[in-house]
């Protein structure tokens, strides 16, 4: 019987996973043509309702993961940030197209060069735009992070991004 | 085309003092002017019956600074594709430079729904006295296109009524089109400079 309590909170904990990684709540943050990509996504073709990420939701109370989907300019990042730490835990965040990712091929004095700079990304989803497919490859990469999150009861280190932007900048 | 090159001659004669070149290159009519002169040259426009320029279509700006000083390089010289388009191009730039030797220019379109013509206008603009007369009292459309040019080059526009940026954030330094603004200059609102 001691046994009990340690072996029914593990099963909790994965039932939880399980049903946090069918029930995406979004919130799509869209600034760009990437936004294309993503309704294409969302809709009956592609149906990202078989995933259980159909419900977007406009508020960031009320969305898990939040979907940052186009290019961001300084203007825009502290409104994204923002964004972000209005978002209730438990919260991940996926970067949707290259410009997210990297900055894309802008390298200017108005963009954000890749989101992580500003906020931690769980999924990255490169592509200008990404198809369809990769979006969908991607959310099933975050459900497989989100469930292994709940079974080991740990979230993946963030991993430090490589030193790449010695571009001599503001000298 | 006979309507279209009068509409240069007819600004000429209206203002002689204050046009300062002009030219009609395939149906497209400019006119060079004086930046003293510009409001009431653009007020003419747009009330004289001959014009009714009701339509401001676009106004921006060139920095000449480094544009046309020197001979360009041929197109796609870096890439190896083509060395020369044309030997129809000549060697020497044939662009003749800035007008007056101004820095800035500040350009116009102009359209007539109502006679479908249309004339640009170019307005060198003194680097020492960056400012103009403002046409969004003529145009309102002009207001945000102006901010613009504000924000982006620093030409300012007398009797504009509200000259803030409007695509860069208050706390930007510069004005980024300038062709001296550094490249690599970045001024992040938050996060690390990269």
């Amino acid at each position: 019987m001691e046994n009990y309590p340690s072996y029914f909170t593990s099963r909790l904990s994965e039932a939880l996973g399980w049903a946090r990684k069918y029930s995406i709540f979004q919130y799509p943050f869209i600034t760009a043509c990437c936004g294309m990509e993503y309704m294409a996504t969302a809709c009956s073709h592609y149906d990202v309702d078989r995933f259980g990420a159909g419900l977007p939701r406009f508020s960031p109370r009320q969305a898990d993961v939040l979907f940052v989907v186009g290019t961001i300019s300084h203007k825009m990042a502290p409104v994204l940030k923002r964004i972000y730490d209005q978002m209730a835990d438990p919260k991940w965040v996926v970067a949707f197209g290259v410009c997210t990712c990297t900055g894309g091929f802008y390298d200017n004095y108005a963009t954000v060069m890749g989101i992580d700079t500003i906020l931690p990304v769980d999924v990255y989803i490169p592509g200008c735009p990404p198809r369809p497919e990769m979006v969908l490859d991607g959310l099933m990469k975050l459900q497989d992070k989100i469930q292994d999150q709940h079974t080991t009861g740990v979230r993946a280190e963030r991993q430090a991004r490589p030193d790449m932007f010695d571009t001599g900048a503001g000298k | 085309m006979s309507a279209a090159v009068s509409l240069i001659d007819h600004v000429a004669e209206q203002f002689p003092e204050a046009v300062i070149a002009s030219h009609s290159y395939r149906g497209d009519d400019t006119l060079v002017l004086r930046h003293e002169h510009l409001h009431e040259v653009a007020q003419f426009l747009k009330n004289d019956p001959a014009f009714q320029m009701n339509f401001l279509m676009d106004l921006a700006a060139v920095d000449y600074s480094v544009f046309g000083q020197g001979p360009t390089q041929a197109f796609f010289a870096s890439s190896g594709v083509a060395l020369r388009p044309s030997p129809q191009i000549p060697d020497d730039d044939p662009w003749p430079g800035p007008p007056e030797g101004a820095r800035f220019v500040v350009v116009y379109h102009f359209f007539s729904t109502i006679h479908k013509h249309r004339l640009r206008l170019v307005v060198p603009v003194d680097e020492s006295a960056l400012e103009i007369d403002t046409v969004s009292d003529l145009w309102p459309g002009a207001n945000w296109l102006e901010r613009e040019v504000w924000d982006m080059f620093g030409i300012g526009f007398h009797g504009h009524p509200d000259l803030r940026r409007i695509l860069m954030y208050d706390e930007f330094e510069g004005h980024p089109l300038r062709k001296d603004y550094p490249v690599k200059k970045r001024q992040p609102l938050i996060g690390p400079v990269n």
